[in-house]
Formats: structure tokens, sequence, C-alpha cells
């Protein structure tokens, strides 16, 4: 796994408090990892924080899955 | 009861009767404390005054720029912000048939713009903290109206919409936002009131006396407190019975 998929995955599991064999390419933060809406906005912003990008906001709209975000910042880092 | 030891609390306008007031008994709970205003004077008398515990924030809240650095700065020099205060405000009193545009604009500025700025500076700290408090200072005229008074009425009308609102997206999170309402208080802004007027105006407070700055800031250390964490989008109405709400 590259490294910007570990440190996605290291937020992702600090912030929603879930077991890290849950976040996989296809697992939804609102479906699969239980996020709620004001969840998914801290998420974008701490991957803002962790990776140095800004992330606007129709963008952070399709970052509905972990492999989204994954996609998002290696694309844009 | 109500104790704040290890809480970190920003006040703007705390170089006024009611903001120094507030800053005093947050202190006195045990929080440190961060005074903000646009006099640098007052606000370096008051720290002297409080010892430690107490660092001065000057700010322009006129100034987006100032305004959006103040929370991160106020983060910095106590080691977090777990209580904001909006306190500061200004007024530009004018019957609406003359108020200019200005007039309108600063006011509104100052009383609802930059709480809103302060509060999206200050809200990110807490959701992360799981715990925080913002006590929004409004006014009994922003439920009554008052002629005179459109542009402080309608910024403190909008302060509490703005409040309800945070107070729902954040509840989750440990962050409750509400709001105190005082009514006529002794400050430099009554003072100014001839006795013909204050006794008018009394006339109508059921109590048949001014508040105090000190009765406004104990609404606002219930509101920060560890008690008040089932108290959420409310109005706490200080004003000696003048309207009942």
């Amino acid at each position: 796994m590259s490294d910007i998929a570990d440190r996605v995955k290291k937020i992702v599991v600090e912030h929603l408090g879930v077991e890290e064999d849950k976040v996989t390419e296809n697992a939804s933060f609102i479906d699969d990892l239980g996020a709620d809406s004001l969840d998914t906005v801290e998420l974008v912003m701490a991957f803002e924080e962790e990776f140095g990008i800004e992330i606007p906001d129709d963008a952070a709209e399709t970052i509905q899955t972990f492999g989204d975000a994954v996609k998002f910042i290696q694309d844009a880092a | 009861m109500f104790d704040l030891t290890g809480k970190t609390a920003l006040v703007t306008g705390a170089s006024g009767g009611i903001g120094g007031a507030i800053a005093r008994a947050l202190h006195a709970q045990g929080a440190t404390v961060g005074l903000s205003g646009t006099r640098e004077a007052p606000l370096a008398e008051l720290a002297a005054d409080l010892g430690e515990r107490a660092h001065v924030l000057p700010c322009n809240l006129s100034d987006p720029e100032a305004v959006e650095a103040l929370p991160k700065a106020a983060a910095e020099a106590m080691g977090g912000l777990d209580i904001l205060v909006n306190n500061a405000g200004i007024t530009r009193d004018m019957l609406f048939m003359r108020l200019k545009d200005e007039d309108w604009q600063s006011v509104l500025d100052v009383n609802l713009t930059a709480a809103m700025r302060l509060c999206r500076g200050a809200m990110r700290g807490m959701m992360k903290a799981r715990w925080g408090r913002i006590v929004n200072i409004t006014s009994v005229v922003g439920t009554t109206g008052n002629p005179g008074q459109a542009n402080y009425c309608a910024a403190k009308a909008g302060l509490v919409g703005l409040s309800k609102s945070l107070a729902h997206e954040l509840a989750s999170r440990g962050v409750t936002v509400n709001c105190v309402a005082p009514g006529f208080i002794e400050t430099a802004m009554t003072d100014k009131l001839t006795d013909e007027q204050k006794s008018g105006i009394l006339g109508a407070v059921p109590m048949g006396r001014m508040g105090t700055p000190e009765e406004i800031a104990a609404a606002v250390v219930y509101l920060a407190s560890p008690e008040a964490g089932y108290v959420t989008g409310a109005t706490v109405h200080v004003n000696g019975g003048m309207v009942m709400v």
C-alpha cells in the first residue's frame, strides 16, 4: 500500500474509531464506517491539513469512499 | 459546581463593562482567559489585575483578517480554546429613515459577522476535543426590536439564528452554543442616559432597577460550565423581568 493510503487510513481510523481492516478500497465513510455528514467535513479538513492541499467543496462531495479519498489526494499531491 | 479549572476562554469586548465582568467571573472559576478588544490599555489593566492566567489579545473586529487570526492567536497564547464568548458589540443608533448603508454595515460587521468568523475559527478545536462552549451575548432588543436600533436589533436577532443553527450542528460533538440576552445593565453605554430616560425605562422593569455586569457574567459562567452540558440553542434572558419570553 502506498504511503498516501497509509496516512489516509490512519486519519480515518483515528477519526471514526473504526477497525483498520474495515477501511477497504470501497468502504463508504457514511454507509460502511458510520460517519455522519459532519464527520465527512472533518475528514476532508484533516486530509487538507495532513497533505497540505486544498479540497474544494464540489470535489469534497465526490469523496465518498476510502478509495475516492486516496485517489483524489494522489492526483492532487 | 461551575469549576472551570484547566479551561481556556476567549472573551471579546473585554475592555467594556460587561465583557470585563465576564472575563473576571470566568477567571474566578479557574479558567485561563484571553482578553480581546480594540483598546489595549484597559485590557492590559484588567490582565494585570487578574494576575496569572490572563492574556491580552487586541483585535479590531471590523478587520476580517484580524478576526480570522484571533482564534488561532488565542489558542496559541492559552494552549487551547474551550470557551468562546462573543460579547463585543457596537451601536450606530439612528432612526431607520436616516440610516445609512455604512451605519448598517459597520454594526452587522462587528456584531454579527465577526462573531460568525470567531465561531468558525474556534469550533474546529472544540469538535476535535469533543468539548466546547460558545456563548453569544445578544440583547433584549434582539427579541423586542427598538426604535432607532434597526441595525443593532437585526444583528442581535441574527446572532440568535446563527447560534441555534450551530447548536444543531455541533451538539453531537459535545459543543454547546447559547445566548445571553441582557436587558438594561449599568455600563458606560447606559451611563449616557438622562435620569428621566432611566426612570422611564425602569418603569417597565418589574425589578425596578438596572442589572449589573456581574449578573450577566453569572449567566455566562453557568452556560460555560460542565454542568450546562445539556443546554444548547437556548437564550438566557437577564433583564429583571422587563420582557418575559
